[in-house]
């Protein structure tokens, strides 16, 4: 009798929970996704007179139907769906009560959770996570190319891991790392208590470890992973095998977490700013995600819609880009750089952001030419949409579009000029505080100004007739990337790490990982620039005995850039878990993010600000950005400072 | 001052070394001339301004830093300079159209209008080789398919380029030359070698499993040794031996 009773409480209890949001409910979700697209195959094959499961053809149609319903599901599994289907059902919805706010234990950022700041946690960690991966993999690919025919990995595998990597570090960590830093921080610079759709913030975060899972996925796949590059041409990824679907989907659902959490971020920024402050009273870092978010909701479209012809060109032969069968192939890079031009500076703006507020605060200076900053910032969205052709000086396309497309490229370095200059002059006179954050500022701006003249001498077409598509372009990317991108990403992490986890970082472990990952990344990449001009092709799994040398420095000190990385993570993890607990202000910045304890209360401001003044008085005696209204238990008392102009 | 000269000299010893590195393979055709000098203005442009910024940075880390005591000392509040930020847009705007300018000037130069007499040769790129067509125009009577690519001295040629499956990228380094490949169009580029010998031809853009060894070779030879290799090639297919496979340059 014992025995049964037991059985049925087990068999209760599981029933509940399969009832209740979470990873069973999400498990469940996705045998049920594999079931229907199973199901679905079957009836319109079968219904249009096409073989039956016999077929490998078949397998793969319900693979790519999958790899779309599944994922769906297990979000509904999950509980991402959770409130509006209710709404929409005309159920009881329950009450925003915010009982899904703040994370008390480490578990509590493995579920479905509406705050800002755990989002922004959950969005970082998960960016780092694939950063590693993707790194690792970088490594493998130094081992197989620091020997010419070298038979390390072979030539598919190859071709996987460097698409592979490139995927997971532009969709998967650079352009979400952003998003995430910009999350935990910018409703607490503009004084809001959250993002403006909390429910939207907590699902566009679960489509991005989906889209990671899947393109690391594709190495299962028949086939190999996919592996022609990030940018997949037409027609090599209409023909190859079905790792390709992964990365075409993958990238739908990185995109629509893209386009989400823009639209939250504009909405927010627009609609969310505490009284008084104005557009030109936003920190910077605000005004760079304004900007990038613009920018996001009207590219990214364009890179689903390259995805999406490729699936329709795979899966039923729409023959988009089939030259055999009336089919464009240009079309397919019109449309990929469409987005993907301004997608870097999709990531680059935010780093943009990121460094205004570093420098300010670690100079202890106002901004040199604050409006300037912020204009300059549109002014390279509106330029950004305008120079997409740069990357096909050689595709072929009419030989006019490449003069325009020059003279915009070359102009587009005017307003990145502009910020670099200001903040040059923002460093004079100032009194440089340099720990690691301000160094990873520093090295940004050398390494980054490197990467915008290789952009520049990329604008002149006979120049990049030359050296397109070769290693030079592989050194140009990574001195922006990893050089710009990365190192902002680093300074901004270390920036706010005692925000986030109310802990400071070892200060002298930061030193050694700034100095460590400036030195090898140099001895990195700027060899490349002569491999590129001396005639190396990027993609390539073996190459001319001529590059021997080089590229066996290239790997040796790449390994180096590998092993300052484990620097970081040591640091990070240790402080985490047991650093010396941090002020409020540490950095004794203006910004309203430091005016609250660190971590942040719940609910972000206790006591509601009011923006008096700019956001980088510093030097101005006794200026405040924000003043803080009394608490009522303690009315009267409450105010931090009280503002003197 | 002192700083100042500093900045001077680090950019006469950057441009002196600009001139030491060998950044290219061999130059042998006139676009490769002309792609070269336009790569060292670049380069000569670029130097003042990476030696300018870098030297801010580091007078500034001399100079700026924190010392002990300041831990609580702030800036002063210079909010900006409608001047100096005016001339930081002007300049870079001259100095990047003059440069764009200048490339036009030299993209005109390398891609100027048909000669009176051109050599022309159809490139086609499959995976994972290349092989060519010389027309009747340069056979004297049917087209010649070989999978050798010879070219002749000091003459323009022009490239039909053509592929047969995915995109490639017909690239000739030695001549600073390449164009996709790309199925259903046909592109081009014309070229006039300046310097005998033999030169690798690449596939510059990934096209699959065998890319990274679809390498190849050009011969740049005399115009008497173009004729009299075409010649012979010609007899061998009018022959019956398989067309060119074998023979070597
Ligand atoms: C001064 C600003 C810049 C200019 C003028 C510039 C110019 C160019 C040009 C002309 C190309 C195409 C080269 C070719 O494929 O032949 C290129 C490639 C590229 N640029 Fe930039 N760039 C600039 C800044 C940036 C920034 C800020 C980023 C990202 C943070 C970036 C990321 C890339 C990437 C990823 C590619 C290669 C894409 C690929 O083929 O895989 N660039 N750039
Ligand atoms: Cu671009
Ligand atoms: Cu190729």
């Amino acid at each position: 009798m014992r025995h049964r009773d037991e059985d049925s409480g087990v068999q209760t209890l599981m029933a509940a929970r399969l009832k209740q949001p979470g990873f069973l409910r999400g498990g469940l979700g996705i045998l049920i996704g594999i079931a229907f697209s199973a199901l679905l195959t079957w009836v319109v094959r079968s219904s249009t007179g096409h073989s039956t499961f016999h077929h490998y053809l078949s397998s793969e149609a319900i693979l790519t139907v999958s790899l779309i319903a599944a994922p769906l599901a297990f979000l509904v599994g999950l509980g991402g769906f959770d409130y509006w289907f209710y709404w929409a059902a005309g159920k009881k919805t329950r009450p925003e009560d915010h009982s899904s706010h703040g994370a008390y234990t480490w578990k509590d950022y493995f579920r479905i959770n509406t705050d800002h700041k755990v989002i922004g946690i959950q969005y970082t960690v998960n960016s780092f996570f694939f950063l590693l991966v993707g790194g690792l993999i970088a490594m493998l690919m130094r081992a197989q190319l620091a020997q010419p025919g070298s038979h390390f990995v072979d030539a598919n595998t190859f071709n996987g891991l460097f698409s592979v990597h490139a995927s997971l570090l532009i969709f998967l960590f650079i352009i979400p790392v952003f998003a995430g830093l910009g999350n935990f921080v910018i409703p607490l610079m503009i004084g809001a208590p959250d993002m403006a759709f909390p429910r939207l913030n907590a699902l566009s975060f679960w489509l991005l470890p989906i889209a990671g899972l899947m393109m690391l996925g594709s190495f299962f796949a028949p086939g190999g992973a996919f592996a022609d590059g990030w940018t997949a041409y037409a027609p090599l990824s209409d023909t190859a095998p079905v790792g390709q679907t992964f990365f075409s989907m993958a990238v739908q659902f990185a995109g629509a977490s893209s386009i989400m959490t823009a639209l939250n971020f504009l909405v927010t920024i627009i609609t969310m700013r505490a009284p008084g402050m104005s557009f030109f009273r936003m920190p910077l870092l605000v005004w760079a995600n304004f900007a990038t978010s613009l920018l996001v909701v009207i590219a990214t479209p364009f890179i689903a819609a390259s995805q999406f012809f490729i699936l329709l060109d795979r899966g039923l032969h729409f023959n988009f880009f089939n030259a055999a069968k009336g089919g464009d192939v240009l079309m397919y890079q019109h449309v990929f750089w469409f987005y993907s031009h301004p997608a870097v500076y999709i990531m680059m703006l935010p780093g943009f952001g990121i460094i205004s507020e570093v420098i300010a605060v670690k100079a202890r200076k106002p901004i040199f030419g604050y409006r300037m900053m912020a204009f300059s910032l549109l002014a390279i969205v509106g330029l950004g949409f305008t120079v997409w052709a740069h990357h096909m000086f050689t595709s072929g396309m009419a030989a006019w579009i490449r003069i325009p497309m020059a003279i915009t490229t070359a102009i587009i370095a005017v307003p990145t000029g502009i910020k670099i200059f200001s903040w040059l002059a923002t460093l004079w006179r100032g009194v440089l505080h340099l720990d690691t954050p301000m160094l990873f500022a520093l090295g940004f701006l050398t390494t980054f100004t490197l990467g915008g003249i290789s952009g520049v001498m990329l604008a002149m077409i006979p120049f990049d007739i030359h050296v397109s598509a070769t290693y030079f372009i592989v050194a140009h990317i990574h001195y922006v990337l990893f050089g710009g991108s990365l190192m902002t990403i680093f300074a901004g992490v270390y920036y706010w790490f005692p925000k986030m986890t109310g802990r400071m970082f070892d200060e002298r472990l930061g030193k050694w990982h700034f100095w460590t990952t400036f030195v090898f990344f140099n001895l990195t990449f700027a060899p490349m620039h002569i491999l590129g001009l001396e005639g190396m092709p990027r993609r390539v799994s073996t190459y001319a005995s001529q590059f021997a040398g080089l590229n066996l420095f290239i790997s040796l000190a790449s390994f180096g850039l590998g092993i300052s990385t484990l620097v970081f993570l040591y640091n990070m993890v240790t402080s985490w878990r047991g650093g010396p607990k941090s002020v409020s202000n540490p950095w004794r910045a203006l910004t309203l993010e430091w005016q609250v304890s660190s971590p942040p209360p719940v609910f972000n401001f206790d006591r509601l600000p009011t923006v008096v003044g700019g956001p980088y008085e510093y030097g101005v005696p006794g200026a405040v950005h924000g003043i803080f209204a009394p608490t009522p238990a303690a009315a009267g008392s409450g105010v931090l400072r009280e503002p003197s102009r | 001052m002192v700083a100042a000269a500093c900045a001077a000299i680090a950019i006469a010893i950057g441009i002196v070394i600009s001139y030491l590195i060998h950044w290219f393979p061999v130059q042998a055709s006139t676009q490769a001339k002309n792609t070269d000098r336009l790569y060292h203005v670049l380069v000569i442009a670029s130097i003042p301004i990476f030696v300018l910024v870098v030297s801010v940075i580091l007078y500034s880390v001399w100079q700026f830093r924190m010392r002990p005591g300041e831990e609580l000392k702030d800036g002063p509040p210079i909010h900006g300079n409608t001047r100096l930020e005016v001339f930081w847009t002007a300049i870079p705007t001259v100095l990047l159209l003059g440069l764009v300018g200048y490339s036009f000037v030299v993209l005109k130069e390398n891609e100027q209008g048909r000669p009176a007499k051109e050599v022309q040769i159809q490139a086609t790129g499959e995976q994972f080789a290349w092989s060519y067509t010389y027309p009747p125009s340069v056979t004297g009577g049917a087209p010649l398919k070989s999978d050798q690519l010879y070219v002749p001295l000091d003459q323009s040629v022009y490239f039909n380029i053509r592929a047969k499956d995915v995109i490639h990228a017909f690239w000739i380094p030695a001549f600073r030359l390449q164009e996709d490949a790309v199925p259903g169009i046909t592109t081009h580029w014309r070229v006039t070698p300046t310097r005998l010998g033999t030169y690798p031809v690449v596939c510059n853009l990934l096209c699959g499993l065998g890319h990274s060894l679809m390498r190849s070779k050009v011969h740049v030879v005399t115009q008497q040794q173009f004729h009299s290799w075409v010649a012979g090639q010609m007899s061998a297919s009018a022959g019956g031996a398989a067309s060119s496979t074998g023979s070597s340059g």
